[in-house]
C-alpha cells in the first residue's frame, strides 16, 4: 500500500507541473498584456498616460521578460503560496481569493455528496427493477437533468426558492448576515442557499452516476455467482448487498475522475448566474480583463482540486479492491 | 438385447439418378443468406430499427438538421426584423375558433397599453371579452389570419439567392409572435428558428475536428506504442483532468476582440473541438494496442504498407461504426458547451445568432419573473440534447458486434 502511495503521488507531480504549463501559456494567449488593456482604458478615460510609470510597471511584474522566465517566477511563487499579484485589484492574488476558494471547495464537496446520496439509491433501484415503469421514468428524469442547461434551471429554482421559501436571490447568505462574524444564524442561512445551486450543479453528474452504477451493477447481476447465491436460497437484499452491490462500486468511485471536473465546470457558470462568492465570477472578470495572475490563479487551483480528488479516489480505490494495489496502478 | 435379424435375402443395388449437390448440407434459407452475407452498417441498421427510441431520436435529428438548410423559409420573419411597437410582447397562441365558429388557425391582435406605475408594458390580446387597462369597455376582436406559403419578409438565400417566400406569415398588417418578441421586438420563434443553423453546425464541426485529432493522436499512440504511447497518455490525463468550461472560457477569451462574429465562430468550434479528443484517442489507442497483434496487420506490415496506410485501411475500418457512434454522444456536450459560453458571453456574439445568444438575453433572474418566453430557446436545446443521447445509445448498442 505504501509503494503503491508513494507512486501514485510521484505521478501527481508531473501532472501539476504539465497544467501549470498549460495555464500559463492559456493566460499568456491574448495578444497585449494586462498593462496594455489599463492604458486602453485609461485613454479612453481621458487620462493621460505616462510612459515613464507605463514602463516601470512592466519592469515591476517583469512583463518584458522572456515568457520562460515569467513562468518560472510565477511557479516559483505558487510553490510557496505566492499566487502572484492582481493589477485589477491592485492587491496579492492571495489576499482576494482566499475566501472564494474555501467556499468552492465548499460547495464542490457538498455536490459530490450530494451526488452520491441521490445516484446511489435510484441507481440500485433501477438495476433491480430493470425495464419496470419506474426505471424508465428515473432514467428519464436523468436525461431530463442532463440535457437542461444548468443556468437555466438555476435560475428558475432561485425564482422559485424565493417566491416558495423566501430564500433572498443570490448570494450565499441572507444580506444581513453579510460581513458578520459566524453564527448559528449565519451558518443555517448559508446552508439553506447552498441547496439551489447543489442541486443544479450536481444534476448532470448524478444523471450521469446514475447510469453507469445502473449498468454496472446490471452486469453484475446477471454473473453465475449471484444464480448459484439465490440457488441456495440467500434472501435477496443480502445477496444484492453482499455480491453484487460491493462489485459494482468500484467503478462507482474512480469515477470521481470524471465527476469531479464536470462539477467544477458546472460551478463555475452556476455560481456566476447566483452570483455566489466562489471563483466562478471572479475568473470570468478576471478572463475578461486580462488579469492573468488572477485568471491564473484560479484555474490552476480548479485543476488541482480535481488532481487531487482524483487522487483521493484512486487511494479509495485501491483500500477497496485489492486487484489495484497489488497491480501498482500500472494497468486501467 | 437381440441382434438385428438379417435381411431377407440381398437387396438390390440402388444408386439415386436425382442431381447431388455436396453442399446442399449447409444450404441456407434466403432469409439467413441475407443475414449472414450483410455488411457491417446494414447489420447496424437493423439492430438500430429494432431500438424504436433510437429511431424517434434520428428522425427528429434528421428534421432538424434538414431545417438548418431552410430556415429563412420555415421562420416568419427575418432574423432582424425589429417591430418596435412590440416590445417584450408575449407569444401569441394560434386559435382555430371564434366565438364557436371556426375561422381557420388565426391570432387576436394584440393591444398595447403602459402601466404607469410600474411602467411595465401590457399587451391585450383583442379577443372581444378581455379588457384592456386602459379602457372601460372591451373593444371588438380583431382576427389576424395566419398565411401560409407567401411571401412575408425579403431575405438573401444562403447569401446569394434572393427570395421572399415563407411557409407561413402573419396577415397583412398583422403580426404573429408565435413565441413572443425580444427586448428590441424581434420574433423569438424566427430567431430560434435562425439560430438552429449555427447552434447544430458548432457541435457537428467541433466533432468533426475531435474525431480527427483523435483517431489521429489515438492511432498513432495505439499503432506505435513506448514512449510515443507515454507521452500522449500523459497528456490526455493532464487534459482530462482539467475542467472543460474554465479551460473553454480561457481560450475563448484569447480570441482577439477585433475578429469579425464568423471568424469567433470558427474559433469556438475549434476551441470546443481541440479540448474534446481525448476520450476517444483513449478508445482508439486500447483498440490498435490489441489489433496490431493481429495476422492481418503483420502480414501488411510484411508488404510494405506504410503506418498511416494500415491505420488507415487495416485497423480503423474494424471498428468504425462504434467510433462514429462514441462521437455522435460528445455533440450534445459541444452544443451545450456553446450555449454556456455565448450565455456568459465569451461565446458567439451578435449578429450570429445561436441558441445561446439567445439564452444571453434571458441571463437575468426577471427574465424569469416577466418575460419567461425569453427562455424558449432551452427547449430546442433540450430537445437536441436528448434526441442526440438517445441516438448515439442506440447507435452504439447496435454497433456492439457482442449484443
Amino acid at each position: 500500500m505504501l509503494s503503491y502511495l508513494v507512486h501514485r503521488i510521484l505521478i501527481m507531480i508531473p501532472t501539476l507541473l504539465a497544467i501549470s504549463a498549460l495555464t500559463f501559456m492559456i493566460i499568456q494567449l491574448p495578444p497585449g498584456d494586462y498593462l496594455e488593456t489599463y492604458i486602453a482604458e485609461l485613454e479612453s478615460q481621458g487620462e493621460n498616460v505616462d510612459p515613464a510609470k507605463i514602463q516601470y510597471l512592466r519592469e515591476q511584474y517583469g512583463l518584458d521578460e522572456p515568457m520562460i522566465v515569467q513562468y518560472a517566477y510565477w511557479l516559483g511563487g505558487l510553490l510557496h503560496g505566492d499566487m502572484g499579484y492582481s493589477f485589477e485589484y491592485s492587491q496579492p492574488v492571495s489576499k482576494i481569493v482566499g475566501d472564494r476558494l474555501l467556499l468552492t471547495f465548499v460547495v464542490t464537496l457538498a455536490t459530490v455528496l450530494f451526488t452520491y446520496i441521490v445516484a446511489f439509491p435510484i441507481g440500485v433501484y433501477s438495476a433491480t427493477h430493470q425495464y419496470s415503469w419506474s426505471d424508465y421514468g428515473l432514467t428519464f428524469f436523468g436525461f431530463l437533468g442532463l440535457a437542461t442547461p444548468n443556468f437555466l434551471l438555476a435560475l428558475v429554482l432561485l425564482y422559485l426558492f424565493n417566491r416558495y421559501f423566501g430564500i433572498s436571490i443570490g448570494g450565499l447568505m441572507e444580506p444581513e448576515f453579510v460581513d458578520t462574524p459566524w453564527s448559528m444564524g449565519k451558518l443555517m442561512s448559508v446552508i439553506q442557499h447552498l441547496v439551489v445551486p447543489t442541486v443544479v450543479i450536481g444534476t448532470a453528474g448524478t444523471a450521469g452516476m446514475i447510469r453507469r452504477l445502473r449498468a454496472n451493477l446490471l452486469d453484475e447481476l446477471q454473473k453465475q455467482y449471484v444464480v448459484t447465491g439465490r440457488a441456495k436460497g440467500l434472501p435477496p437484499l443480502k445477496l444484492l448487498l453482499k455480491y453484487p452491490l460491493r462489485m459494482s462500486l468500484n467503478p462507482f468511485i474512480s469515477d470521481i475522475g470524471d465527476l469531479l471536473p464536470e462539477l467544477v465546470s458546472g460551478s463555475v457558470i452556476v455560481s456566476v448566474v447566483m452570483s455566489l462568492p466562489t471563483t466562478g465570477p471572479m475568473l470570468l472578470a478576471a478572463l475578461r480583463s486580462q488579469d492573468m495572475y488572477l485568471a491564473g490563479s484560479f484555474l490552476m487551483f480548479l485543476a488541482m482540486l480535481t488532481v487531487i480528488g482524483m487522487f483521493i479516489s484512486d487511494l479509495a480505490l485501491a483500500v477497496l479492491d485489492p486487484r489495484i494495489r497489488l497491480h501498482g496502478g500500472a494497468t486501467k | 438385447m437381440t441382434a438385428p435379424t438379417a435381411p431377407q435375402g440381398r437387396l438390390p443395388h440402388y444408386v439415386s439418378t436425382a442431381p447431388f449437390d455436396p453442399y446442399s448440407v449447409e444450404l441456407m434459407t434466403a432469409e439467413q443468406e441475407r443475414y449472414f452475407l450483410a455488411s457491417q452498417w446494414k447489420m447496424m441498421w437493423w439492430k438500430l430499427k429494432r431500438h424504436r427510441l433510437a429511431v424517434i431520436s434520428g428522425a427528429i435529428l434528421l428534421v432538424m438538421y434538414t431545417s438548418i438548410l431552410f430556415s429563412e423559409m420555415i421562420a416568419p420573419y427575418n432574423l432582424h426584423s425589429r417591430f418596435t411597437d412590440f416590445v417584450y410582447a408575449p407569444p401569441q397562441p394560434v386559435h382555430l375558433f371564434h366565438e364557436g365558429k371556426f375561422e381557420g388557425p388565426f391570432v387576436y391582435a394584440f393591444h398595447y397599453s403602459l402601466d404607469m406605475d410600474n411602467l411595465q408594458r401590457i399587451y391585450t390580446p383583442l379577443d372581444g371579452e378581455t379588457l384592456p387597462p386602459d379602457m372601460t369597455q372591451a373593444p371588438p376582436a380583431e382576427l389576424h389570419k395566419l398565411r401560409f406559403f407567401c411571401r412575408g419578409d425579403a431575405y438573401e438565400y444562403l447569401g446569394l439567392i434572393d427570395g421572399s417566400f415563407h411557409l407561413v406569415c402573419p396577415a397583412r398588417d398583422g403580426t404573429l409572435f408565435l413565441m413572443g418578441t425580444d427586448r428590441l421586438g424581434r420574433d423569438m420563434l424566427s430567431r430560434i428558428i435562425q439560430g438552429t443553423r449555427i447552434s447544430l453546425t458548432v457541435g457537428l464541426i467541433g466533432v468533426t475536428i475531435s474525431f480527427l485529432l483523435g483517431i489521429t493522436i489515438g492511432g498513432f499512440a495505439g499503432y506505435y506504442g513506448g514512449w510515443v504511447d507515454i507521452i500522449v497518455q500523459r497528456v490526455i490525463e493532464v487534459l482530462r483532468s482539467l475542467p472543460e468550461l474554465p479551460l473553454w472560457l480561457a481560450l475563448s477569451a484569447a480570441l482577439p476582440v477585433n475578429w469579425s462574429p464568423t471568424l469567433i465562430y470558427f474559433g469556438i468550434t475549434v476551441i470546443l473541438g481541440l479540448l474534446d479528443w481525448t476520450g476517444l484517442a483513449r478508445a482508439v489507442r486500447s483498440k490498435l494496442l490489441s489489433l496490431r497483434e493481429e495476422d492481418f496487420c503483420t502480414a501488411a506490415q510484411l508488404m510494405g504498407a506504410s503506418p498511416s496506410r494500415i491505420i488507415g485501411r487495416h485497423l480503423l475500418p474494424s471498428f468504425m461504426s462504434h467510433l462514429i457512434a462514441s462521437a455522435t454522444l460528445r455533440i450534445p456536450a459541444m452544443i451545450l458547451g456553446e450555449t454556456a459560453l455565448s450565455f456568459l458571453g465569451l461565446g458567439l456574439r451578435p449578429p450570429i445568432t445561436s441558441w445561446g445568444v439567445l439564452l444571453n438575453e434571458a441571463q437575468n433572474i426577471n427574465v424569469v419573473v416577466l418575460y419567461p418566453w425569453l427562455m424558449l430557446p432551452v427547449l430546442p436545446v433540450v430537445i437536441m440534447v436528448l434526441a442526440f443521447n438517445f441516438f448515439g445509445d442506440g447507435l452504439r448498442d447496435a454497433a456492439d458486434p457482442y449484443k
